[in-house]
């Protein structure tokens, strides 16, 4: 999230696409029903079912699976032909008068450079025009043709709301309606917030959904306002905690990169790294990406880094290819490239696609580990339970060893929410039999790892027993020990820049923030952005101070956000271009003509003058892009593709299947289905009474959702002759599942092309371990690619069939 | 002695800490098959828990709680295309959400989900009709309960129910339905199931409190074009303790057959109220009357004949709102 949780009590227009707030964070959800009570705030939900949010929406239109860059980029040409566009902000604070290289362009649903040999683009032609001067060119008149916002024009001029009825099915009547709604949001004073999930990530485009939502709120001129931003709200408990601290299989904590292969030094490393500001006087903080790379190294190996050493640089690991994400993993596990595989709160038998492929790959291990608090179904894959796992036991050799671990409730620690609040938590239970916590488990591993290291080496040993581990019990570090390191401390006086004979903080000390950070070697932080989560005065995170002065949700002395404490991201931007907020009702800081200041922690030096320092700091530029620079790999914006699976062609061209440059691996492409075999397009979601594949093994929530089923119209059930209750099979090109058929006027065809396209729905919750009735994942429906940038499944359209089951009476 | 406060709404958060209880028996104002009733020398003020349906997400928080605080054990059932789980009321699940899709006349799709259980009617129908002695009672705060230890399971609660509530255990041989949370409003909590809800759709608090907020609400939907939104306190029983927020106030029944206008059966109130003298056939129950004309000369104390009776009564008893939903 930009903003935070509270924060969207704030909001004047709330709009779920994407996800479905309520139904899987009702939780949360409830700041929007304090929005709509305070503040009147309407609520808006796009979606293929008319879902739990959208019973108490205030306007709802339905969407063909995979089609939400087209409606977003339509919304986006509306407002832009009806002038519902925030122009101080844009010009001022977007990349929209930035002048782009004359040899960019986009054609037939493809940009300039494209290889379909390598399915890779050449970004070359996707720069900005660079002066003389080292600065990016602009024109602030946007007459110049190749400025960001004509290209943006042109780029939009084909999603015409005839376009998106056509592609995504979305009534134009409904459609213009929201457009509307939407557009009145660009009013300096109107904010809209963008609540999305896993609705937009699990496309083989997430990524450009989402950049197609941020786009529409720059447009409008939402982002940095209270009550208004992207927010992201996350699927598991401290997934933001674990993405924060490195869970992508290419990122170190704190979003900073593991090197590749051919950085061979460190120097090599930086070279490509703390953008140089595009413009003078720009602040581009990630300049003092070497303090945080540092301090990092620094937490890693302690005394045993050292500048002659390059902080221990040669001891990380390098990346021979872009990443070894999950997907990558589990097709090398099934091609037999894996020998151990440590599985440690993650069930990937149930959640990751195509099962038969899973259930290979785990076959194909020498040993699995898994840590999990509950019997998983990943950790029994060679049980045979009929028809719900059907596998052969005596052809599976992979060993399995189940570590028993802790839950939440059993041991201490912080989880990180959506808004990126840190709140510690304490042990409120003592766990069950053998269970340990994680925590303990690597220990004994590392200890005994090192053990062998050490006494009989090895090759590369130096990681492993360079390693700091300065805790009081080497077998279990405490959540207060790791919490310390994770915030940082100084090693030796950390000197004032300004005034070198200052000494700011003394050796041993905490750190109080990431200013604090050098990189010298006289501070060590594990994970640089959550420096201030432990620092002198104590564990911040474990603040419960609910005072909220300014009563925008700020709630500053209430555990601790990433960065600095801060709870709304980008927050210079909530100010016009003097410093005052373009909306006073909404005040976050203000520049009080010395400093900002207000009810969060600016997003910007506070001593920044109004119109020295562009907003955005973190991009070299200062602004927020429409204009995407070197980070997407499918594209500076995002272009209307269908999924892999898909009942009809891209319009804009109909050879091209899926996105242009995701990954396919080799195999997975002849488990692509057709539309002539399998005509219904499937989408998968999670229900209000499950928590993933936890709750089913509790019998309360197994009660409230005894049994695995999926939804259907009732004009598909007619077609297909089934009733509500009855009993269906649903298959994909690459497996099959039984379930329950619940019959619903909730799902209605769309007409795309001429023609009904029907949505099959189907949760997640069920599969052959707990309380609840035996039954299936969506995963063994869905196909074996991600996102194109970062490789989240394509689990939210694909392609099914449906027929009624007889017989066989559900176990 | 000092009685702990009276319960404040769920919205401000009722206190944690252990309160003195302020439900005690002798706030009892009824009881069943009881010819005088108590006259305690105290009334508590009036409370109420409004649900209001506009605000609800259908989340089950509700059931969730109920089952956990009551400590029951609802069957895991199989689905049978719906969404209510269990199907119904059972005498271990006392609340239950009931989701009803709806077309308006704009053409506008709605899926209106209600939470059913106990209204708490001021003027019980259950209570009438029971027969055992203090096994339903009703304190001066509004709040109708089931007491197990005096119940007989007979059953006619169900059928003098107007909204089709108590569920009798198979097993247990008693009468069981939502309590309000009696022991938990008795140290000044509200109701388990207002303080899990996640949207505020239930909050719990006075009457008149409740019936204020309700007003916003109105207020509040009203201004985004639910015109005949409303509150839900039917007159027919005395008002109730337990309240609704509708949309659509002039439609009671879109919300899984929730009564239009409930009252309590005519053969409840012939049985207990002044025209007890009618003669039953004339109501309708000619095959039970017999065994039932015994209990009009006296406090309904129930003989084994009438518990046959009274089985085939409820057997016959008219199916109630949400059967089938």
């Amino acid at each position: 999230m930009t903003n935070s949780w509270t924060d969207i009590k704030n909001t004047d227009l709330v709009v779920i696409m994407g996800g479905n707030a309520a139904e899987a964070h009702p939780c949360g959800f409830k700041w929007v029903t304090e929005a709509k009570a305070k503040r009147g705030a309407k609520l808006i939900v796009v979606d293929p079912r008319f879902t739990r949010s959208a019973s108490v929406a205030d306007y709802y239109a339905p969407i063909r699976p995979g089609t939400d860059i087209a409606w977003l980029m339509g919304v986006i040409r509306w407002c832009i032909e009806n002038d519902k566009v925030q122009w101080d902000y844009v010009k001022n604070y977007t990349n929209a008068t930035y002048l782009v290289n004359e040899d960019f362009g986009w054609e037939d649903g493809l940009f300039t450079g494209y290889d379909p040999e390598t399915r890779n683009y050449d970004q070359s032609s996707w720069e900005y025009q660079i002066g003389e001067d080292g600065f990016v060119r602009t024109d602030p008149t946007l007459q110049d043709p190749h400025c960001v916002w004509n290209l943006l024009k042109a780029h939009v001029d084909v999603y015409t709301p005839e376009f998106v009825e056509n592609v995504c099915g979305t009534p134009k009547d409904r459609y213009l309606k929201i457009c509307e709604m939407i557009g009145e949001t660009s009013a300096p004073d109107k904010v809209m917030t963008s609540m999305y999930a896993l609705g937009w990530t699990q496309h083989s485009k997430g990524s450009q959904n989402i950049r197609g939502m941020a786009m529409l709120q720059l447009l409008l001129g939402n982002i940095g306002l209270a009550g208004g931003g992207m927010n992201a709200l996350r699927g598991h408990s401290n997934i933001q905690g674990l993405t924060d601290v490195g869970l992508m299989s290419n990122l170190i904590p704190g979003y900073l990169a593991i090197p590749r292969e051919s950085e061979t030094d460190y120097a090599t490393y930086m070279s490509t790294r703390g953008n140089k500001p595009l413009f003078p006087n720009q602040m581009s903080y990630l300049q003092n990406y070497g303090k945080f790379m540092v301090s990092f190294m620094k937490a890693m190996w302690g005394d045993k880094a050292t500048a002659e050493n390059g902080w221990g640089y040669d001891w990380l690991p390098k990346l021979d290819i872009a990443q070894y994400d999950a997907l990558r993993m589990f097709d090398m596990m099934a091609n037999g490239q894996v020998n151990l595989y440590f599985c440690q709160g993650f069930n990937p038998l149930l959640a990751f696609p195509n099962r038969a492929k899973m259930t290979e790959a785990f076959g194909k291990l020498k040993l699995l580990v898994v840590m999990d608090p509950l019997e998983t179904e990943t950790a029994a894959f060679w049980e045979n339970h009929g028809i719900y796992n059907d596998v052969d036991p005596a052809q599976i050799q992979t060993e399995v060893l189940e570590l028993p671990t802790t839950c939440f409730a059993e041991d201490d620690g912080a989880t990180v929410n959506s808004g990126r609040w840190l709140q510690w938590h304490w042990k409120g239970a003592t766990p069950p039999g053998e269970a340990k916590t994680d925590t303990w488990i690597m220990a004994n591993v590392f200890q005994r790892l090192r053990k062998l290291y050490a006494e009989e080496g090895g090759k590369a040993p130096e990681p492993i027993l360079n390693l700091a581990w300065d805790y009081a019990d080497p077998e279990e570090p405490t959540a207060e020990e790791l919490a310390r390191e994770l915030n940082g401390r100084a090693i030796g006086p950390v000197h004032d820049p300004a005034d070198p004979a200052k000494v700011l903080v003394e050796p041993g000390k905490q750190l109080s923030g990431f200013g604090q950070l050098r990189d010298d070697g006289s501070t060590m932080a594990g994970c640089w952005i959550y420096t201030g989560c432990w620092t002198e005065d104590g564990n911040m995170m474990a603040r419960r101070d609910n005072s909220d002065p300014g009563d925008m949700g700020t709630f500053q002395n209430w555990s601790f956000s990433w960065p600095a404490n801060r709870r709304v991201l980008y927050n210079r931007a909530s100010c016009d271009l003097s410093g005052k907020p373009w909306d006073p009702t909404r005040k976050l800081i203000e520049w009080d003509g010395q400093k900002w200041a207000g009810f969060d922690v600016p997003d910007i030096a506070v001593t920044a003058k109004p119109g020295e320092v562009g907003p955005f700091i973190m991009t070299p530029e200062g602004t927020g892009r429409f204009f995407s620079r070197r980070l997407m790999r499918d594209g500076p914006f995002p272009s209307h593709m269908e999924p892999f699976e898909s009942p009809v062609e891209n319009p804009l061209n109909p050879a091209m299947r899926g996105n242009p440059v995701a990954r396919m691996f080799e195999g997975d492409l002849a488990q692509l289905g057709d539309r002539s075999e399998f005509p219904f397009v499937a989408t998968s979601y999670r229900l209000t009474e499950h928590f993933h594949y936890w709750t089913k093994h509790n019998r309360v929530n197994a009660v409230l959702q005894p049994e695995f089923f999926v939804e259907i119209s009732e004009e598909l059930a007619a077609e297909r002759g089934i009733a509500k209750g009855d009993r269906v099979r649903v298959w994909s090109k690459r497996g099959q599942v039984w379930a329950k058929a619940l019959v619903t006027r909730r799902i209605r065809p769309l007409i795309c092309d001429g023609k009904p396209v029907h949505v099959v729905g189907i949760p997640i919750h069920w599969g052959f371990k707990g309380a609840a009735r035996k039954g299936f994942g969506s995963n063994t429906l869905g196909p074996f690619v991600g996102d194109a940038n970062i490789e989240t499944p394509e689990f939210k359209a694909y392609l099914v069939n449906i027929e009624r089951a007889e017989g066989e009476v559900m176990a | 002695m000092t009685t702990a406060s009276e319960p404040t709404t769920a919205i401000a958060n009722p206190p944690v800490e252990a309160l003195e209880s302020n439900l005690l028996p002798s706030d009892v104002v009824r009881i069943s098959a009881t010819r005088s009733p108590p006259q305690p020398d105290r009334q508590l003020t009036k409370v109420a828990k409004l649900i209001d349906v506009s605000k609800c997400i259908g989340c089950k928080a509700c059931q969730s709680a109920c089952i956990e605080w009551n400590d029951t054990h609802p069957e895991l059932e199989a689905n049978v295309g719906l969404y209510e789980n269990p199907h119904d009321l059972t005498p271990e699940m006392y609340t239950l959400m009931r989701f009803t899709e709806y077309e308006n006349p704009e053409g506008d799709f709605e899926w209106l989900i209600r939470k059913d259980g106990c209204m708490h009617c001021e003027d019980p129908g259950c209570l009438k009709a029971c027969p055992a002695p203090g096994a339903i009672v009703q304190y001066s705060n509004g709040i109708v309960d089931f007491i197990s230890e005096n119940c007989i399971g007979c059953g006619y609660c169900v059928t003098g129910c107007p909204f089709n509530v108590p569920r009798i255990h198979k097993t247990a041989h008693v009468a069981k339905k939502c309590t309000l949370c009696s022991d938990r409003v008795a140290v000044g909590q509200g109701p388990a199931c207002a303080k899990a809800c996640p949207t505020q759709a239930i909050v719990f608090g006075t009457k008149e409190e409740m019936t204020a907020h309700a007003e916003e609400r109105i207020a509040d939907l009203k201004s985004r074009g639910y015109e005949n939104a409303g509150l839900y306190d039917p007159p027919g029983v005395g008002g109730t303790h337990v309240m609704y927020v509708l949309h659509h106030a002039d439609q009671p029944a879109l919300y899984a057959g929730l009564p239009e206008d409930p009252k309590i059966a005519p053969v409840v109130e012939g049985w207990k109220g002044p025209a007890k003298t009618v003669g039953l056939a004339a109501i309708g129950l000619a095959a039970v009357g017999a065994a039932l004309h015994g209990l009009f000369g006296r406090a309904n104390v129930v003989e084994p004949s009438d518990e046959t009776a009274a089985e085939k009564l409820v057997k016959s008893g008219t199916s109630g709102p949400g059967e089938g939903a």
